[in-house]
């Protein structure tokens, strides 16, 4: 009886944490008030035990350490109820279990160790060094947090702009709308689809085999459950090896021949307690028991690990680049401007470096944080924030950049920051955002078309918030840009709307490794009227 | 301030009109016409509505605008995310004035929209102007969808030969334009014709294929029924977003009529500067599109309180 309540919950609890950080994805009316999304997102292991080693504060960022207690107390109750991955791999077995005619059983499998420390070493060594793209390809939350971002939202922006808003417009209602369908590019896309496809599939045939296979997250907590107070234990008196425990041990981890459960593997969700029939399974306080007993493995030595990360950086960034390159443009429903014959001869612009979001303090600390779960992806109410190819090199494939050909960033909006649950990208209060300098806009007058076509133009300085980019006098009462990069931003609102084609914009964010705090803007005095004043004509 | 030191001042902000003893005196131009035949009305010193109230008697009532069950399109600048004090955009207690009054002269429907350039929805709400246009029971649709807008050809255009027009516009029996008295730092001034870039897609091709022409060249598709630049709150510098509330003037005026181009010149005095200096309106009077010729015109000048 107990035990049904207790998978119960564990399935409502599940389906909750599921349902809200799904929902964190795809908030495209940004209903979600933005801080809240650190209390939803505060119990994810990774992007809690970054965001601690960024600001050592356990009030914003000490949710792995209740989920070690958590672990100690009961096991890998995160691998169940807790982590999106986890959860979505029920999901996927749970409708693998409905959709087959005869019913599906798991069957104990040995484990694998081997890949299991691999993994969990290179996740260690990565941290430690940061290799946050290595982290970011192995924390279960990124993954799924990538998946929401690339394959989820934009099938819900396509059903919110192909069918609730004509429908809903249709009857005056314009409380939905169009939502800007800014698919990213086809590497990420592709990749993402790639990964969850292949750990659906695994869930479909072998339940946690991801989670037991590959996940760091879920090898670390199994040696912590180790040591946990609870555990699956057998009785063995009352045991019939009817076998029901073992059928629906997504997990596959117990052996009813050897009336063992091996705990590392087991992700606490309950389903062997409710289902056997002589109740001879129970989740009882470890007595003085040999953890080994329940165990089958043995701790394979770290250097194991260190090994396979001695990666040839360079053979892999050119991989990774020639890749990038090759997938060049993307899919994306804004739409190009047509330039007229007068524009050629153009200088190509030649960035520096990339623009990193603000919050980010530097590149490089950035590049060792993030870990590309994509969060901010989506968040972004511009669509300004896009996943990086070759722009950060390899240390930032798939983490976010300033993307100022899909938009620029709002001047009055700091979402970015407040979202990221890694600490990566640092909330900034909203004035301290608009000081922050990202980069700074370089004007390239032979590509102008005020130089080149000599008409009037000004949509860069139209758009900047600061008047970083003027207008001064040229010739023939022409007026044509000046940048101040004192009090740049690196905003890209300029970039944006130049009507020059890349990679030949007149004027472009030339992005800083470090960030830089711009002066204030001058505002000058405000003119005063007499109200008694004529009119000039 | 002295007023000494105010006169130099506001020298630079071209406030000319001080320099005319009495208003309506020898120094001022136009014809004169009858109550409710005016072509442009001028009216300064009151609140935003109030002085929309007082020009619209000058130009005939709204009842010659609008007549019972037409479908209206209100055409406010709404194009940044800013607060209705830093007057980048148009002022949203005029708005809701206008939009009631062609409520109350009958129209079946009012529309308000803008193509922004900030964030859509931010623009709509930071603005002010959801709520007040709203309020007034104006239909507010967004701007912000390609699928909105349709493709129009523009024969006697000299660049932009077609472009995509949002439908609302195209489904109105009314147009009436309402921008906000703006310095641009491109165009000078960015007043009524200027505003008109917001019913349009794709306003990159106007930046990249002669702005001023562009500009002038819509006009050639159609040209608003009634014009009315909100100088309530007037924009002196780092136009057209500006940069903080230092780049506001506290104007109180307000410019109505039908002719867009005499509209715009009218306004354009307000800075200072002379019609023919600004690109778009210079051009839009050589092709015919108006009169940038004020001493043509019968324009009421106004002054309350």
């Amino acid at each position: 009886m107990i035990y049904k309540i207790l998978k119960k919950s564990r399935t409502i609890i599940a389906l909750a944490v599921l349902v809200l950080t799904f929902v964190l994805f795809i908030d495209i009316y940004e209903w979600i008030p933005e801080d809240t999304f650190d209390s939803i997102l505060y119990l994810q292991f990774v992007p809690s035990f970054l965001h601690f080693l960024a600001v050592f504060s356990l009030v914003t960022a000490g949710g792995f350490l209740l989920i070690l207690l958590l672990t100690l107390l009961v096991g890998r109750f995160y691998c169940s109820a807790i982590c999106p991955l986890g959860i979505l791999q029920d999901v996927v077995t749970r409708v693998a279990r409905w959709r087959s005619k005869k019913k599906r059983f798991f069957k104990y499998k040995k484990p694998h160790p081997v890949l299991r420390y691999t993994f969990l070493g290179i996740m260690v060594l990565a941290i430690l060094l940061g290799g946050g793209w290595i982290v970011s390809w192995l924390d279960p939350y990124s993954i799924a947090g990538r998946s929401f971002t690339y394959l989820f939202k934009p099938l819900v922006v396509w059903a919110n702009n192909g069918v609730l808003v004509p429908v809903l417009q249709k009857f005056e209602v314009y409380s939905v709308y169009h939502q800007n369908l800014i698919l990213p590019y086809l590497v990420p896309t592709l990749l993402t689809l790639a990964l969850t496809g292949a750990i659906g599939y695994f869930a479909w045939k072998r339940g946690r085999l991801f989670c037991n296979t590959i996940c760091p997250v879920g090898t670390f907590l199994g040696e912590v459950s180790r040591f946990s107070l609870l555990k699956v234990k057998f009785d063995q008196d009352k045991c019939t090896r009817c076998g029901k425990c073992s059928g629906v041990c997504k997990s596959e981890c117990i052996n009813i021949k050897e009336y063992s459960v091996d705990t590392t593997r087991c992700v606490t969700c309950f389903n062997c307690l409710e289902i056997c029939p002589e109740s001879a399974l129970s989740l009882t306080p470890a007595k003085k028991q040999n953890a080994a007993e329940s165990s089958v493995n043995q701790m394979k030595p770290v250097d194991v690990a260190a090994n396979s990360v001695g990666h040839d950086g360079n053979r892999r960034k050119l991989l990774v680049t020639g890749l990038a390159l090759m997938a060049g443009g993307r899919i994306h429903a804004l739409k190009k401007n047509k330039m007229p014959e007068s524009q050629k001869d153009l200088l190509r612009n030649e960035k520096d470096h990339p623009v990193a979001p603000p919050g980010c303090k530097s590149i490089a600390r950035f590049n060792e944080v993030c870990t590309g779960c994509s969060l901010c992806v989506a968040a972004c109410p511009t669509g300004v924030l896009q996943p990086a190819l070759a722009e950060y090199g390899l240390s930032g494939f798939m983490q976010p950049h300033m993307d100022y050909s899909t938009s620029f960033c709002n001047f009055d909006c700091n979402k970015c920051g407040e979202v990221c649950p890694t600490g990566a990208i640092l909330p900034l209060p909203i004035e301290e955002k608009q000081v922050t300098q990202m980069g700074k806009a370089v004007f390239v007058k032979q590509n102008c078309v005020v130089y080149t076509d000599e008409t009037d133009c000004g949509a860069c300085s139209e758009h900047c918030p600061t008047k970083a980019v003027d207008m001064v006098p040229y010739k023939n009462g022409l007026m044509i840009p000046q940048v101040d990069q004192s009090i740049c931003i690196g905003c890209g609102a300029c970039e944006y709307p130049c009507p020059v084609n890349e990679p030949f914009k007149a004027i472009y964010v030339n992005g800083n490794a470090v960030h830089q705090e711009a002066e204030k803007p001058e505002t000058g005095e405000k003119q005063e009227v007499d109200h008694e004043e004529d009119f000039p004509f | 301030m002295k007023r000494r030191d105010f006169l130099v001042k506001s020298a630079g902000l071209g406030l000319a009109g001080a320099l005319v003893p009495h208003f309506g005196g020898l120094n001022a131009v136009g014809l004169p016409a009858e109550e409710g035949k005016y072509d442009l009305a001028a009216v300064r010193g009151g609140e935003a509505a109030d002085m929309f109230e007082k020009a619209m008697e000058a130009l005939g009532g709204m009842g010659k605008f609008v007549t019972s069950g037409q479908k209206v399109l209100v055409k406010p600048n709404i194009g940044w995310d800013a607060p209705p004090e830093r007057a980048a955009n148009t002022n949203p207690d005029l708005i809701n004035r206008i939009v009631k009054s062609c409520l109350d002269a009958g129209a079946s429907e009012v529309v308000v929209f803008d193509h922004t350039c900030d964030q859509w929805d931010r623009c709509y709400r930071n603005s002010g102007m959801e709520e007040s246009a709203r309020g007034a029971g104006a239909k507010i649709v967004p701007g912000n969808n390609e699928s909105f807008y349709r493709e129009v050809s523009l024969p006697q255009a000299k660049k932009l030969k077609s472009t995509k027009v949002h439908k609302e516009l195209q489904e109105a029996d009314v147009f009436i334009n309402v921008p906000v008295l703006k310095h641009h730092s491109s165009t000078t001034v960015s007043l009524a014709m200027k505003n008109l870039m917001g019913v349009v897609w794709d306003r990159g091709y106007y930046h990249g294929n002669d702005l001023s022409q562009c500009i002038a060249d819509f006009l050639t598709y159609c040209k608003p029924d009634l014009n009315i630049v909100d100088g309530y709150r007037m924009m002196t510098r780092n136009g057209p977003r500006g940069v903080s509330v230092s780049d506001v003037a506290d104007l109180k005026a307000l410019i109505a009529g039908k002719d867009i181009v005499a509209v715009d010149a009218a306004a354009t005095m307000m800075f200072g500067r002379k019609p023919h200096e600004i690109n778009h309106i210079r051009i839009a009077d050589e092709m015919g599109l108006g009169t940038m010729k004020l001493d043509q015109l019968a324009i009421k000048r106004i002054k309350m309180g």
